[in-house]
C-alpha cells in the first residue's frame, strides 16, 4: 500500500485509458489549457519584456509587477473569476495567465539588460535600426535566459492547470479533484504522477527547443 | 573605395549636465591618411570619433564628409558608409566570424551568398586562416577577434574608417602585430582612418596625424608625429609625450645616411694577415661573420690569431639594424646593446654591410637635427 503501488495499478488499468474521462482525453485537456495559457503569457510578457529590456527603462514598474504577481494566490483568483465569470475556459485561463506573465516578463528583460553594452554600440554604429539590433542582435544572444524565463513559466502553469478541474473543467486535475471526493487515492496519485510527469516532458521540450534555436556561439553554460 | 575628407567646424559637445565633452574643435581630416585622436582619459577624444558616425550629436558646429554636411543623410546610411571598430572588437557571439563579417553588406542588402564571398575576401587580407570562417567568436584568441573586428569594418568598402581605442585590450606583441597589419592594409587600401588611443607610442606609430587633445576636449596640437615630437606646442603636449620624446623622434630617422665601416670585419675561415690588416684603430674587436657573411659576434684580434674562433666565445652583438629601412633609433639601439658600443648593420637578407660607433650614430643625430629646423616635419616615415 504505497503511492508507487497506487500510481501502478491506475496506470496498469486498461479502462483508464478510454473514453471522456480517460487518461488520452484528461492530458489532451491539460496540454491544451497549457498551451493557451502559455501562448497569452508570452503574448503579454514577451513584447513587453523585450520593449523594456531594450530601452531600459521600466524596471521598477516591472519588479513590482513580479512581487505582486508571485503574491496572488492562484486558487483563490480562479475561485473569484468562476463565481464573477461563471463556467468557462476564460476564468481559468485569468489565474493561469496572470501567473505565467511575470516570470516571462521579468526574466525577459532581465536578459535582454544582461547583453553586453559594447555589443549593441558595435551594432548601432555599424547602422542597424533599432528593431534590427533588437531581433538581430540582443534576442539572439539573450535567447538562453529568455526560454529559461518561458520553461519556468510553463512549469508553473502545467502544474497549476490541475485546479481547473475545481470549477468544473477537464485536465488531468480532474483525477485528483474526484479522487479525493470519492476517496479513490489510487486515482489521485495517478493524477498527480501525470502532472508531474508532464512537467518533466515540458522541460525536455524546452530543452530540445534551446538546442534547436540557440546559436552555438552563445549556448555555452546556459 | 579610397577615402574622404572630413571637416570639423568648431564643434562643441555640451551634455545636459553642462559638462563639456569636446570645445570649438576644428579639425581638418584628410584622406588616405590615418588621423590619430589621442589624450588623457576625459579629453574627449572617444566622443569626437562618435559624433563623426553621429554615435553622438554635436551641440554646436558642424562636421562635413567630402564637403557635405553628415546630417544631410538618413543616420544608419552615414553608418554603413564608416567602418567602426570598437574595443574588444563588439563581434556578435550568436555569429560566426563569416557571418560576423558580413553584416554590413547584408545590411546594404547584398546576397548572402555575394556578402560571404566577400568576408572570405576579408579575412584573408586581415590575415586570418579561410578555416576560422565558420567558428564563433568565443573560439577565437584576442588578437584574432581584433582581426575579424578590422574585417568587418572593411566589409563594405567604406572610406571611413573609425577605430575606438581598437588594440588596447592585447597584450604587447599581438599589439604590434596589429598595427603593422593596419599600416600595411593602410598602403594598400586608402582609407580615411581616425583612430583614438591613449597610448602616445601607438600614436606615433600608427598616425600621419596626430591630434593631441586636452582635458575639456580643446584641441592642443595637430601635427605630423615627427614634428610633434621635435616641437610640442606647449608644456601640456611635451609632458605628454614623454620623457624620451628625444629617443623616440630618432624613429623618424633613417639609418641610409650613416657612414659605415667595412674593415673590422672578418669571416670565421679568415687568415691571420687579414686580421692583423682589419684591427681598426680605437676599436679593439673585430666582428665575425659566418660565411655567408652573417654575424657571430665580436672577438679579440689576438684570440682570432690564435685559432679558428669558437662562437659560443664570442661576445655578443647586438641587435644588427637593417641598413636604410630601419631608423636611427635602431641604429641607436644596437649600438647600446653591444658590449663594444658598435651596431652592426645589415641588408635585407641579414649579411653584414659594415659597423657603426656610438660616436658615429650621435653625429648622425646632431646633423639631422640640424637640418630639422629648416625642414621640420618633412622626414619620411621610416619604419621604427
Amino acid at each position: 500500500m504505497n503511492v508507487l503501488h497506487f500510481v501502478v495499478s491506475f496506470l496498469g488499468d486498461g479502462a483508464h485509458w478510454q473514453g471522456y474521462d480517460g487518461i488520452p482525453t484528461r492530458l489532451a485537456e491539460h496540454i491544451r489549457y497549457s498551451l493557451l495559457a502559455l501562448a497569452l503569457a508570452a503574448a503579454v510578457g514577451l513584447p513587453a519584456g523585450l520593449l523594456t529590456g531594450h530601452y531600459g527603462r521600466g524596471g521598477t514598474a516591472l519588479a513590482l509587477i513580479a512581487t505582486a504577481g508571485r503574491a496572488l494566490p492562484s486558487f483563490g483568483l480562479l475561485v473569484l473569476m468562476f463565481l464573477l465569470l461563471g463556467f468557462g475556459t476564460v476564468p481559468v485561463m485569468i489565474p493561469l495567465v496572470l501567473l505565467a506573465v511575470p516570470p516571462i516578463l521579468v526574466t525577459t528583460y532581465e536578459a535582454l539588460r544582461s547583453v553586453d553594452p559594447p555589443l549593441v554600440d558595435a551594432a548601432r554604429g555599424m547602422g542597424m535600426g533599432e528593431a534590427r539590433i533588437l531581433l538581430q542582435v540582443e534576442l539572439p544572444v539573450a535567447l538562453p535566459l529568455i526560454l529559461g524565463g518561458l520553461r519556468s513559466a510553463a512549469v508553473q502553469i502545467v502544474s497549476t492547470a490541475t485546479i481547473a478541474a475545481y470549477v468544473s473543467l477537464g485536465g488531468l486535475g480532474r483525477y485528483i479533484v474526484d479522487g479525493l471526493y470519492q476517496r479513490d487515492y489510487e486515482k489521485v496519485a495517478g493524477g498527480a504522477a501525470l502532472v508531474a510527469g508532464l512537467a518533466l516532458v515540458t522541460l525536455a521540450v524546452f530543452w530540445a527547443v534551446g538546442r534547436a534555436v540557440v546559436s552555438p556561439g552563445v549556448r555555452r553554460g546556459g | 573605395m579610397f577615402g574622404a575628407v572630413i571637416r570639423m567646424e568648431s564643434v562643441t559637445k555640451r551634455y545636459p549636465d553642462g559638462t563639456v565633452a569636446v570645445d570649438r574643435l576644428s579639425l581638418e581630416i584628410p584622406d588616405r591618411s590615418i588621423t590619430v585622436l589621442v589624450g588623457p582619459s576625459g579629453c574627449g577624444k572617444t566622443t569626437t570619433l562618435r559624433m563623426i558616425n553621429r554615435m553622438v550629436e554635436p551641440s554646436e558646429g558642424r562636421i562635413l564628409l567630402d564637403g557635405v554636411d553628415i546630417r544631410r543623410q538618413p543616420v544608419n546610411a552615414l553608418r554603413r558608409s564608416m567602418g567602426y571598430v570598437i574595443q574588444n572588437a563588439g563581434l556578435f557571439p550568436h555569429r560566426t566570424v563569416v557571418d560576423n563579417i558580413a553584416t554590413v553588406p547584408r545590411l546594404l542588402g547584398w546576397s548572402r551568398r555575394r556578402a560571404r564571398a566577400r568576408a572570405a575576401e576579408l579575412m584573408e587580407r586581415v590575415g586570418l586562416d579561410a578555416s576560422l570562417g565558420r567558428r564563433y567568436p568565443y573560439q577565437l584568441s584576442g588578437g584574432q577577434q581584433q582581426r575579424v573586428g578590422v574585417a568587418r569594418a572593411l566589409a563594405a568598402d567604406p572610406p571611413v574608417l573609425l577605430m575606438d581605442e581598437p588594440f588596447s585590450a592585447v597584450d604587447p606583441v599581438v599589439r604590434k602585430g596589429l598595427q603593422d597589419e593596419l599600416l600595411r592594409i593602410q598602403d594598400e587600401l586608402g582609407k580615411t582612418i581616425v583612430f583614438v588611443t591613449h597610448d602616445i607610442d601607438e600614436a606615433v606609430r600608427l598616425g600621419t596625424r596626430v591630434a593631441v587633445l586636452r582635458a575639456g576636449g580643446r584641441l592642443a596640437q595637430c601635427a605630423p608625429p615627427a614634428e610633434l615630437l621635435a616641437a610640442p606646442a606647449d608644456a601640456f603636449v611635451e609632458d605628454f609625450l614623454g620623457a624620451d620624446r628625444g629617443i623616440r623622434r630618432l624613429s623618424f630617422l633613417p639609418s641610409g645616411g650613416l657612414p659605415l665601416q667595412k674593415s673590422p670585419v672578418v669571416t670565421v675561415d679568415c687568415t691571420a694577415e687579414q686580421i692583423a690588416a682589419r684591427a681598426a684603430p680605437g676599436l679593439p674587436y673585430l666582428l665575425v661573420t659566418d660565411r655567408d657573411g652573417r654575424p657571430l659576434g665580436w672577438g679579440e684580434p689576438e684570440a682570432l690569431l690564435a685559432g679558428p674562433p669558437d662562437p659560443a666565445r664570442l661576445l655578443p652583438h647586438g641587435r644588427p639594424f637593417e641598413y636604410g629601412s630601419d631608423s636611427l633609433r635602431a641604429a641607436l639601439d644596437g649600438a647600446v646593446l653591444s658590449p663594444t658600443g658598435w651596431a652592426v648593420a645589415v641588408d635585407g637578407t641579414g649579411r653584414v654591410l659594415g659597423v657603426v660607433s656610438q660616436q658615429t650614430i650621435g653625429e648622425a643625430v646632431r646633423s639631422a637635427h640640424a637640418g630639422s629646423r629648416t625642414a621640420a616635419g618633412s622626414w619620411d616615415r621610416v619604419a621604427g
